[in-house]
């Protein structure tokens, strides 16, 4: 399924969420906790048990991306799988803090 | 990546934070829940756009949000305009609905394809709407719609998309990232994309904000010493007179962290003042235009505090600059060919990223290749700090020289006797353009040989103005923009006189 940039997406396997901030350049699987993440757009559903239980879980309001293919997503709400994409890890981007300017 | 989102991120990890006002302000929850109410209500009534006409209170942020909700772009208007010309913005939002100030509605009253409904009436309809699920708004909506402030024409439409200003949040602050006793004060109006900004960091940081509706030097001491404000904004015509009271009051506002300013240029003498009144507060220059979303570059507190202890010459000039590019924009200084220039050379600044709209309405104004043309002269220096000379149009062409009005401001306000100054082009029939200064004495009795004297010690002969003007204050508009226009032309019927 493509992964459009600002598209919502719901983890199958607790409650997480991410939103896509630049979409991947190939084409693989996105997923959390060893299950492929649903637009958030279609029902929850039945959550599936987890597969994969290595690594950190999302932060709500922290940024994760893959070097690989380009993909960084935002986590809007925070859940209990860790992230993949391609069955890679996603590795958390810290923005860098500025100085408040507005 | 709707904005809405930034607000629900917020209120999901901090409903009862207080977004808004004093102690007993509108919290994220509130703010999400009366946006929610809002959006219900405009998705049954006409139009694409949201009209706001009025000062800062809760429902600027309400409508902003609510619009967002319903796929509505908010449209703030400025209402200092005069009647007649606040009717011709109103009618370019139509078909919309308008939220206006109780006292400001009758003045949009009529307008057609214009539904007016005041403020307090539109608070009322979001505390209650029955509340539903929205269709989500597409990512290449538009968010905001600002009015540029025209003081070179018609006022242009601006146009942000959702993807733009989520991408600025997003770009620079951690969700959720202020602490529980920090506060802004927000003193610029809502229709300055500052005044946008301003919310949409707010929020995502979980800060509270609280209005100065009307600039006065007083109330904005009251304000802070009351509120126990540690972060406000202001442009610099206003710090001049912020730091004259403060000395009259002896007061020196132990719990301000950080004090940014811009929107225009800031003397020297009053920034270096600042820092000696005021160190304990971290002190950001912030350059930024509403087509890119608000702060492109800044200069942070490190390099305020490095330019005023350093005895070099370079670090001290820095606090004339705006800082380096965010690490999200690209910046280069291009030349009318296009071709980029090395550091030290002046030319257009161009800029690219994913907070740079750089679109009008009906225009896209961004190249294949996403960059933007500011209309900003400025240069690099070789650390990669941008100093911005001003306005493109404002470039002064004397016998085929390119002369920023800028630098020779800088010159003339560095002389004591010096209070403000305007420097520009006149019409000059051997040259092509002559320089002109208006100058603002600090003292009686500065005379122009003295001034002549000061600017041939500092500048090349072809730089020095020829035609020199007295005046007790200049002009500014009321975000801090020196009206230039207004003295040439006061200048040129003058002459003709």
């Amino acid at each position: 399924m493509q992964i459009k940039p600002g598209s919502r997406w719901r983890s199958g396997v607790c409650d997480g969420e991410i939103v896509i901030v630049r979409p991947p350049k190939t084409d693989e699987a996105l997923a959390c906790g060893g299950v492929p993440m649903k637009p958030a757009s279609e029902p929850p559903g039945e959550k599936a048990p987890m597969t994969d239980r290595s690594g950190e879980p999302p932060l709500v309001g922290k940024r994760y991306g893959d070097e690989a293919s380009g993909l960084e997503v935002l986590c809007n709400k925070a859940g209990g799988g860790v992230l993949t994409f391609g069955g890679r890890p996603l590795v958390v981007r810290e923005a860098k803090k500025l100085p408040s300017s507005d | 990546m709707n904005i809405a989102l930034l607000l629900e991120m917020a209120a999901d990890a901090f409903p009862d934070r207080i977004a808004f006002g004093g102690a007993n302000g509108l919290t994220l929850a509130g703010l999400s829940d009366s946006a929610r109410g809002g959006a219900a209500w405009l998705s049954d009534q006409p139009g694409a756009t949201l009209g706001f006409v009025g000062l800062n209170s809760e429902a600027f942020p309400t409508a902003l949000f609510a619009g967002a909700l319903s796929g509505r772009a908010l449209a703030p208007l400025n209402y200092r305009l005069p009647d007649a010309d606040l009717r011709k913005l109103a009618a370019r939002t139509a078909p919309s609905v308008i939220v206006a100030d109780n006292d400001m509605a009758g003045r949009i009253e009529g307008v057609a394809g214009v539904e007016v409904v005041t403020r307090s009436d539109f608070m009322a309809i979001c505390a209650q709407a029955p509340r539903r699920d929205l269709e989500p708004t597409g990512e290449d909506a538009v968010a905001v719609l600002l009015f540029t402030s025209g003081t070179t024409g018609e006022p242009k439409a601006a146009v942000l998309r959702h993807e733009k200003l989520f991408s600025y949040v997003i770009g620079g602050v951690e969700l959720g990232s202020a602490g529980e006793d920090e506060a802004a004060l927000v003193g610029v109006p809502p229709y300055h994309i500052a005044g946008v900004a301003a919310v949409l960091t707010g929020v995502y940081a979980a800060r509270r904000s609280v209005y100065l509706q009307a600039f006065s030097p007083e109330a904005w001491v009251d304000l802070v010493t009351e509120e126990s404000v540690t972060q406000a904004m202001v442009v610099p015509t206003m710090l001049g007179r912020i730091l004259d009271e403060l000395e009259r009051r002896g007061e020196r506002l132990p719990a301000l962290k950080s004090l940014s300013y811009g929107g225009g240029r800031m003397p020297r003498s009053v920034i270096e003042r600042a820092l000696r009144l005021l160190p304990h507060a971290g002190f950001v220059n912030a350059y930024g235009l509403t087509e890119t979303s608000s702060t492109i570059a800044l200069l942070g507190p490190e390099d305020h505090r490095a330019a005023l202890s350093s005895d070099d010459e370079r670090a001290r000039r820095r606090l004339g600059s705006v800082g380096r590019p965010l690490p999200t924009v690209e910046l280069e200084i291009r030349d009318a060919a296009g071709r980029v220039k090395p550091p030290g050379e002046t030319g257009e600044i161009f800029v690219r990223g994913p907070q740079v709209a750089g679109e009008y309405l009906h225009k896209k104004a961004i190249d294949s290749e996403g960059w933007f043309a500011t209309n900003d002269a400025g240069r690099l220096d070789d650390d990669g700090y941008l100093f911005v000379e001003g306005r493109l149009d404002d470039v002064i062409v004397r016998g085929g020289e390119n002369i920023s009005p800028g630098e020779i401001e800088d010159v003339l306000r560095a002389n004591p006797n010096v209070e403000d100054v305007a420097v520009f082009g006149l019409p000059d029939d051997q040259w092509g353009e002559k320089i002109a200064a208006v100058v603002s004495p600090a003292s009686a009795g500065l005379r122009r040989d003295e001034l002549v004297e000061w600017a041939r010690a500092r500048l090349k002969s072809t730089r020095t103005p020829e035609s020199w003007a007295f005046r007790d204050a200049l002009p500014y508009n009321e975000t801090g923009k020196l009206l230039r226009r207004a003295l040439r032309d006061d200048l040129l019927k003058g002459e003709a006189e």
